[in-house]
């Protein structure tokens, strides 16, 4: 009954496919298959030209709107607002790079934690490990901003109540990434296979022996992989931190703690895409063209990793 | 033995403590559910539900002001229309060529190309919405005086759905891909062994059998245009309109957030409160969406693995 019920699907759809290429023969229809199939597959192409000519367009845009402010300035200097030739980005790379320490500092243990027991101890015919599932396929598709809420009533203020600080930020992106750790480490932790949990048992290890020893050095590259993927998405990310404090044109390099304010990357690019003037929006476009060469950097390294020690079991 | 477990203290603790990470996620979903509806409440005994939920008028800093928020409901509807009308066929398209047609030298190089697409941050989109798409494409091709025009205008609903589209057709090509991998390939082979060309086998037989899939794609890409917030607020504009015009400037519900809950917004005020009650309906929206998509996904999964 239960093989029943999942080949009824395919052999309607087999029968679908038959019948179809049937008709057409017997209608004579082949010719025009002939010039149908070349149009489909010329619009098919079509479609994966224009993604990547947008792709391409975006970063030809970026370069060449951006190309006249990139120097070295650029990363060393301030944002000025009187003198837009020698802005840069200083105190947003600095605030970016503090931020997404703290996010791995947070989504590294947590999230590992997290999947390990997901994994490797929970029952999953349980409704409350359920619950945890089905919260965390959600929370990976809850839009950011609402992540900047939460930041906003539960952190910066509510039960938390750390202000606007810098530490509040991070804690708020860490949350927003935290279920993408989760589900690549739980993919790279299934993907051990269970004869080496059972040897090591066998062996009169304890689970967490056997997990420590065996399971967790196994599945580092993928683990390491989502995570890079992860800290990368934080990086990008720039709505919650609008509503975490993150909006003030900050001159001085920001601390993990200082109720001065702070600042980011993209928040930076933000502000300086909103301003008209032209040497503005290059100032923006320098950034965004800096911004995707360490995201690219950071996402060649992540699939790199996957690659050269994904083990074959 | 299973005695000998159980006096591992050290054993049990630690995996409590796992669990504990675990559970963290029911913790935040419950915090994010308590921190809106408190001051939605709070907004809800200001402002007349009914106005709120049935107005056309969003106009928060007029005296008085008036709370309808089917006007930036629709200015998000009006932005995910565009983006999707863009981004299901290119991202259709893209998937079954991934699938069914590409070599797998040119699936080596086409995917991680739209995984990059994937990764780029929804501002450097947004910027290029709006200094790039919206003068260099959508003012040149858009009929002259059609809906009121294109031209001369500095923000279009159109300009941030083109943006969005582009944001979400890696998620479509990606999943939908997936989805069509899945398939078992005797079906495949069943199709070509009675004749039938590349482009029946794809529309007749994998497309139809990978539709739940598909349409998960569809339905989580929906979610992501609706809960986009940087490249409208670039893109899209500021002022609310209850319109369906794609070449107007509106306001999208992420924008109203994103522009009001900025730094010094006073905790106690309407303005604040009215925040909370925009981001109550935008959860609800982008949740339903989310669910439907978790379910279609786990009913391919027990079909076909």
């Amino acid at each position: 009954m239960e093989a029943g019920r999942a080949t009824a699907p395919r052999n309607r759809l087999a029968v679908a496919g038959a019948r179809s290429t049937t008709e057409a023969m017997l209608r004579n229809q082949l010719r025009g298959d002939v010039i149908r199939n070349a149009v489909f597959a010329g619009l098919l192409l079509f479609a994966v030209a224009i993604a990547l000519a947008g792709l391409l367009a975006l970063v030809i845009q970026a370069f060449a709107e951006g190309s006249s402010a990139l120097s070295r300035s650029l990363i060393t200097n301030p944002p000025s607002t009187a003198f837009p030739e020698k802005a840069g980005y200083r105190p947003a790379i600095i605030g970016s790079l503090q931020l997404i320490g703290g996010v791995m500092l947070f989504v590294v243990p947590v999230g590992i934690g997290a999947a390990l027991y997901l994994e490797e101890y929970a029952d999953s015919s349980r409704w409350w490990n359920r619950l945890i599932e089905v919260s965390i396929q959600n929370l990976a598709a809850v839009p950011s901003i609402i992540y900047g809420i939460l930041g906003l009533a539960f952190i910066v203020r509510g039960p938390l109540d750390l202000g606007f600080i810098l530490a509040a930020g991070s804690l708020t992106l860490a949350l927003l990434v935290l279920p993408m750790v989760i589900i690549a480490s739980r993919e790279a932790l299934r993907a051990v296979p269970d004869s080496i949990r059972q040897g090591s048992l066998a062996l009169g290890a304890t689970q967490w022996q056997t997990i420590r020893t065996q399971v967790l050095p196994a599945s580092v590259p993928g683990i390491a992989t989502g995570v890079i993927l992860a800290v990368s998405r934080a990086l990008g990310e720039t709505a919650p931190l609008l509503l975490v404090g993150a909006t003030v044109f900050v001159t001085f390099d920001p601390t993990p703690f200082g109720t001065d304010g702070y600042s980011a990357m993209p928040v930076q690019i933000f502000n300086y895409a909103l301003r008209p003037q032209e040497e503005f929006q290059a100032l923006a476009a320098a950034g965004i063209l800096v911004m995707l060469v360490v995201l690219l950097a950071m996402n060649s390294f992540a699939i790199w990793l996957r690659n050269r020690y994904e083990q074959r079991w | 033995m299973l005695q000998a477990e159980g006096k591992r203290y050290g054993e049990r603790a630690i995996k409590w403590l796992l669990a504990l990470c675990a559970s963290l996620s029911v913790l935040t979903t419950t915090a994010i559910v308590i921190s809106l509806i408190g001051p939605a409440i709070g907004f809800f005994e200001i402002v007349p539900a009914d106005e709120f939920f049935f107005g056309v008028d969003w106009t928060p800093q007029f005296e008085p002001p008036s709370f309808g928020v089917l006007s930036i409901v629709a200015g998000t509807l009006n932005v995910t229309l565009w983006g999707m009308l863009f981004a299901i066929p290119v991202g259709l398209g893209s998937a079954v060529y991934l699938s069914e047609y590409a070599s797998p030298r040119v699936r080596r190089t086409v995917k991680p190309a739209l995984e990059v697409l994937a990764g780029i941050p929804t501002v450097a989109i947004g910027f290029f919405a709006v200094s790039f798409i919206l003068p260099e494409i959508i003012v040149p091709l858009w009929p002259d005086g059609l809906l009121g025009g294109a031209a001369g205008k500095p923000f279009l609903a159109l300009a941030a759905g083109l943006g969005i589209g582009l944001m979400v057709v890696p998620i479509i090509a990606s999943m939908s891909d997936d989805a069509m991998r899945a398939v078992p390939r005797g079906l495949h082979e069943g199709a070509y062994a009675l004749g039938a060309t590349k482009a029946k086998v794809a529309t007749k037989v994998i497309f139809p059998a990978a539709l739940s899939g598909i349409v998960a794609s569809i339905v989580l890409a929906i979610s992501r245009a609706v809960g986009e917030t940087m490249i409208v607020v670039l893109a899209a504009g500021s002022t609310p309109k209850f319109t369906l015009n794609p070449v107007e400037s509106i306001q999208a519900m992420t924008s109203y957030i994103a522009t009001t809950a900025t730094g010094d917004i006073s905790t106690g005020s309407v303005d604040y409160k009215s925040v909370f009650a925009v981001g109550t309906v935008l959860f609800a929206m982008t949740l339903v969406m989310n669910v439907v998509s978790i379910r279609l996904v786990r009913k391919y999964r027990e079909v076909y693995e």
